[in-house]
């Protein structure tokens, strides 16, 4: 069985500060790290491969030489080998050109060590989209499993697992047939204590990096910038909206006119 | 070529013979695109069963309804659907084409773009079009700041976005209004799918009443800490409202994460919505920014919460909450009998 989980390097949202003169978030200010969702992607292909006993879980990420610190990252969590593509031809891609460079890696990944299942993190925090996954499982011609939040079962005889998928209001039991993609969401399982092997193993590993001349029957005009469809147009600030009232006085006279508030506006309210 | 592709569309999401909400949303932002560029706007129906839909999605605004019914198109599936969306969409060859922001939406988006070699702009939350050129201005929050960046896709048709749940408003339905509906059909068998969907659980979860609340307390990270937090389930409890957070409260495990409110948690539009201890980043706004009355409560008078805000306060959360909570309390007892907002 052949898992690989694709995983990107992202800035740690939580801490990154925003530059307050263009509004826009100063990068160097934020530490990078696995994308959350992605770290959860790594834990079920340790979780799959130990349920099934054998297996093979390897990783890959697109970006600059330092996401190697990623794929370092996820092999403390249970991975067994990485890949990084990193080339300039790949910088400035959207998500249709993304998905194309991952698949063509996956290919070359694949023409090795046949894949069994992709797995991806529901969507990554500094874009947002969900969008490589789904992308991904297209080119590949596999069926993409967006937003699951259980793999319940795993039947290797008949290469068919059992999937819960979160939907709007509530969630649906998928079978489906290997070779597959999913994209998890972090509900799928806990993030355990890498075992001090693991983290020997992850600061002295060296993941294999590939450049766009090392994959097979790249068109290059699908990469990077050029193969990107969108662009950004512009940026502004949102327009303001009304209101904006501050309350006037001290606390105890604010709570009061709040509370006036409150009553005056009853139709808004069941008032028992 | 691009000239090609006329038209607006819009995907017509739909269970248990119903519409759903974010669908009708978009055929009344739809609706005002394909005026602007003088097209008619189109609905896509995939389903089974599904037929007499059409005239609601005429009655919310389409001009035309490409429908497809068959018995491989029941349930959702990505494989089913996208063979369906990229038949109707290589045949009739729309400019614009939305999906809501939905889980299903933006599977099926993001695996037609692909097909189609498009740009998918996902999560919008507003959308224009310029009109000499033809092209949708699909405009989200960017990632960290307070700034909304606008997305083109100048050489690739149909031009197509992920649109958020209840941030476009739907046209009241029209009975009498006229359309045309055009059915398709295609070729499926069930036993080429890979997936198969064996059961539909519909769960009835803190998250989906978050969505339905008619009233939200929400915290944010000026709270303090996990401690801090409790006063706002405190006056939730008191007045009978919903709980709710900002991201950097998830992040923090304060709340679970299906109570996140914003961009990438749910988008509410309650009767009252209190933000206490919210900054108001734009990803938090446009998840909330719709609610009847919004009340913040921020000890920081520069916060861009107070921007939203039908009526702010600006002082220290552990101050003001306390005595909001008392003078509730004070209320129902001079009424007599039991204030609940819900």
């Amino acid at each position: 069985m052949h898992i690989v989980v694709c995983v990107k390097q992202v800035p740690d949202t939580k801490i990154i500060k925003i530059n307050p003169k263009t509004n826009t978030l100063d990068r160097r200010s934020a530490p990078a790290i696995l994308n959350p969702y992605d770290a959860h992607a790594v834990q079920e292909a340790v979780k799959l491969k130990q349920a099934l006993g054998q297996g093979k879980i390897s990783v890959l990420s697109m970006g600059p030489p330092q996401a190697t610190e990623v794929i370092k990252k996820s092999i403390e969590i249970g991975a067994d080998e990485g890949y990084l593509i990193s080339d300039r031809a790949f910088a400035g891609a959207d998500t249709l050109a993304t998905s194309y460079a991952l698949s063509k890696a996956l290919e070359k990944i694949a023409a090795k060590h046949p894949i069994d299942i992709v797995i991806c993190g529901k969507h990554a925090i500094d874009g947002d989209t969900g969008q490589v996954g789904p992308g991904i499982a297209r080119r590949m011609d596999i069926p993409p499993i967006t937003n699951v939040i259980e793999v319940t079962k795993f039947d290797k005889e008949n290469r068919i697992i059992l999937v819960k998928r979160k939907l709007t209001n509530g969630y649906e039991e998928l079978e489906v047939q290997l070779p597959c993609l999913l994209t998890v969401e972090k509900e799928i399982n806990q993030i355990a204590y890498s075992p001090l092997p693991n983290m020997i193993r992850a600061a002295r590993y060296k993941p294999n990096i590939w450049s766009v001349g090392d994959l097979e029957a790249v068109d290059k005009a699908q990469l990077g910038l050029k193969g990107s469809p969108t662009v950004v147009g512009k940026m502004f600030t949102p327009p303001k909206l009304d209101g904006g009232k501050l309350l006037e006085g001290a606390v105890d006279e604010q709570v009061k006119q709040l509370i006036e508030v409150l009553s005056e506006r009853k139709e808004l309210l069941n008032v028992k | 070529m691009i000239e090609e592709y006329r038209g607006v569309w819009v995907f017509i999401e739909q269970s248990d013979g119903e519409i759903a909400g974010v669908s009708k949303e978009l055929l009344g932002a739809g609706s005002k695109l394909a005026e602007k560029l003088d097209v008619p706007l189109a609905g896509v129906l995939l389903g089974e069963g599904i037929r007499e839909l059409s005239s609601q999605v005429i009655g919310y605004g389409a001009d035309i309804v490409y429908l497809i019914d068959h018995p491989v198109l029941k349930h959702y599936r990505t494989e089913s659907y996208m063979k369906g969306v990229n038949f109707l969409a290589e045949k009739y060859k729309p400019e614009i084409f939305l999906y809501g922001a939905t889980p299903n939406g933006k599977d099926l988006a993001s695996a037609v773009a692909t097909d189609l070699s498009t740009g998918l702009t996902a999560d919008t939350t507003m959308l224009d079009v310029d009109i000499d050129k033809r092209l949708l201005e699909a405009s989200r929050p960017a990632f960290g700041g307070n700034i909304m960046a606008t997305i083109l896709c100048k050489k690739n048709r149909p031009q197509m976005a992920t649109v958020r749940p209840k941030v476009m408003k739907a046209l009241s339905f029209d009975e009498s209004r006229q359309g045309k509906i055009i059915e398709e059909e295609i070729v499926l068998n069930e036993e080429d799918m890979r997936t198969k969907v064996i059961n539909i659980v519909k769960d009835v979860t803190k998250k989906a009443n978050l969505a339905d609340a008619h009233v939200i307390v929400c915290g944010g990270k000026g709270l303090g800490d996990a401690e801090g937090f409790k006063l706002i389930h405190e006056l939730a409890n008191t007045i009978g409202a919903s709980v709710g957070g900002t991201r950097d409260v998830i992040e923090a495990g304060w709340l679970p994460h299906e109570l996140q409110i914003g961009q990438t948690g749910e988008t509410v539009t309650p009767k009252i919505y209190f933000a206490i201890g919210v900054s108001g980043a734009i990803q938090h706004v446009v998840g909330m920014k719709n609610s009847e009355l919004i009340i913040a409560i921020n000890n920081d008078p520069n916060a861009p919460i107070f921007e939203v805000a039908t009526y702010g306060i600006v002082g220290d959360a552990h101050e003001v909450v306390p005595k909001l909570i008392e003078q509730v309390k004070q209320l129902r007892v001079e009424q007599g009998g039991e204030v609940s907002y819900v």
